[in-house]
């Protein structure tokens, strides 16, 4: 699949709460890519990330994300692709295990999928048994990483992935990006960390008054 | 790789999750349970005369328990909004149908089992009794009524889940939309009870209307709770 156009927008207009969040932004991104998003607080970064995860309706343009035209049928993309924003989207009141074993029943994965993920994220042992309200910030994010694992997202969608994360953290979450890319998946991902982001980043793009540019 | 699920799958895990949750946090065992209870005794004190509250005992149960179901929607869409895993599920391309259906079924069951120490209390309280054809009216009455509260309570709760003031929002909202189910109920119950001479028989058509608007609200929602979610 690497080359193809996994996101390719043209002149697309986003307008949340009456505001053009998005106003004309056109670029692509080709499968097997790790593109860092790169922009001030407020530039549509994370609208951005959303209408590629088809949650906001396109108001002018063409958006084409995994094959599927947002325009139309922006419920088509979702099942494809994993959107971790600020929040981790998941049930605090649950541990690990049974926050994994939750998404992988939506999703049809198998238990085997869950060990995997677990693993490869550094939750099996002990913290499978924690409660997510009782975990640190960076094992809620490993946590919510794990669940884009088991639902084997296509097309992984990264708000500021590296916020709340130690030296260690960040490092295996790097590690994860570059797994979930050699695996096939593609990753979107916006940054402030710009260092780290740039050396984990194949190709940035600008994202500047609801605008995107090449860097 | 595409993986699919099946409908029932999602109903029962979305099912067993609130159920869990409920179950560890205890929150309807140890603040709602308490809270209708306060109601029901705070009844018994303000009227504080048996044929009265014998009368009135149906209207009273039904009462407590839309007052009660207030808080058990919020709780339960707070569980779900708190980490932003609602927006998980909306990105997971699921069939929100389903959700509704798992969520409603998990409302529907803490309503029972919130009713049946309504009513416990209620015979202890306030002193009515219920004949074997009675008993049969009111178990009939309970699912029916709860079945349409939790599908009612499952769709305004997820319309009013991402909206600011959703705390005064929900009851506003809610009130008018379920007042058919305190009058129908009310009227079944109270025909299960025979208060004020009034024959079992005349509760089954209320028990009727409450089908319906278990019906209308479980179809209604079911198509409509997707869309609302997503807007």
């Amino acid at each position: 699949m690497t080359g193809e156009k996994v996101v390719d927008f043209k002149n697309v207009v986003v307008v949340y709460d009456k505001f053009p969040a998005i106003a004309g932004a056109t670029f692509y991104v080709n499968a097997g890519e790790i593109i860092l998003l790169q922009g001030p607080n407020g530039a549509g970064k994370t609208t951005l990330l959303r209408a590629c995860a088809g949650l906001l309706s396109i108001a002018r343009g063409s958006a084409n994300v995994l094959g599927c035209d947002l325009q139309t049928d922006r419920s088509a993309v979702r099942s494809r692709v994993g959107l971790l924003g600020h929040s981790n989207g998941l049930f605090q009141d649950l541990t690990v295990l049974e926050n994994m074993l939750f998404w992988s029943r939506l999703v049809g994965a198998d238990k085997t999928d869950v060990n995997q993920a677990m693993d490869a994220m550094g939750l099996s042992g002990r913290l499978s048994a924690t409660t997510v309200a009782k975990l640190s910030a960076g094992q809620r994010r490993r946590c919510a990483l794990a669940s884009l694992i088991v639902r084997r997202a296509q097309l992984w969608l990264l708000d500021e992935p590296h916020a709340g994360l130690d030296a260690q953290g960040r490092d295996e979450l790097d590690a994860t990006l570059r797994a979930a890319r050699d695996s096939g998946a593609t990753v979107i991902f916006a940054s402030h960390e710009i260092e780290r982001a740039q050396a984990l980043a194949t190709r940035s793009l600008l994202v500047s008054t609801g605008t995107v540019k090449s860097t | 790789m595409k993986r699919t699920t099946s409908r029932s799958r999602v109903v029962s895990a979305v099912l067993f999750k609130d159920l869990r949750i409920e179950a560890r946090s205890r929150v309807v065992t140890n603040q709602v349970l308490p809270f209708a209870g306060l109601i029901m005794i705070m009844f018994a004190f303000a009227l504080d005369n048996d044929d009265v509250l014998q009368r009135v005992a149906g209207g009273l149960i039904w009462l407590a328990t839309i007052f009660s179901l207030f808080v058990i929607v919020q709780r339960s869409f707070a569980i779900d909004t708190a980490d932003s895993a609602l927006d998980s599920l909306r990105v997971a391309g699921i069939d929100l149908s389903a959700v509704f259906l798992g969520k409603a079924i998990a409302l529907t069951l803490q309503l029972i089992a919130l009713d049946v120490v309504l009513i416990a209390s209620a015979f202890l309280l306030y002193q009515v009794q219920v004949s074997a054809v009675g008993l049969v009216l009111l178990v009939t009455c309970v699912t029916c009524a709860t079945t349409g509260l939790g599908f009612v309570g499952t769709l305004y709760g997820g319309l009013t889940a991402g909206a600011n003031g959703r705390e005064t929002l929900l009851p506003l909202l809610l009130l008018p939309v379920v007042a058919p189910v305190l009058i129908a109920a009310t009227r079944a119950t109270e025909a299960a009870f025979g208060s004020g001479g009034t024959a079992t028989s005349e509760g089954w058509a209320w028990v009727g209307l409450l089908t319906i608007f278990a019906a209308v609200f479980g179809i209604g929602g079911s198509l409509a709770f997707g869309p609302l979610i997503d807007e």
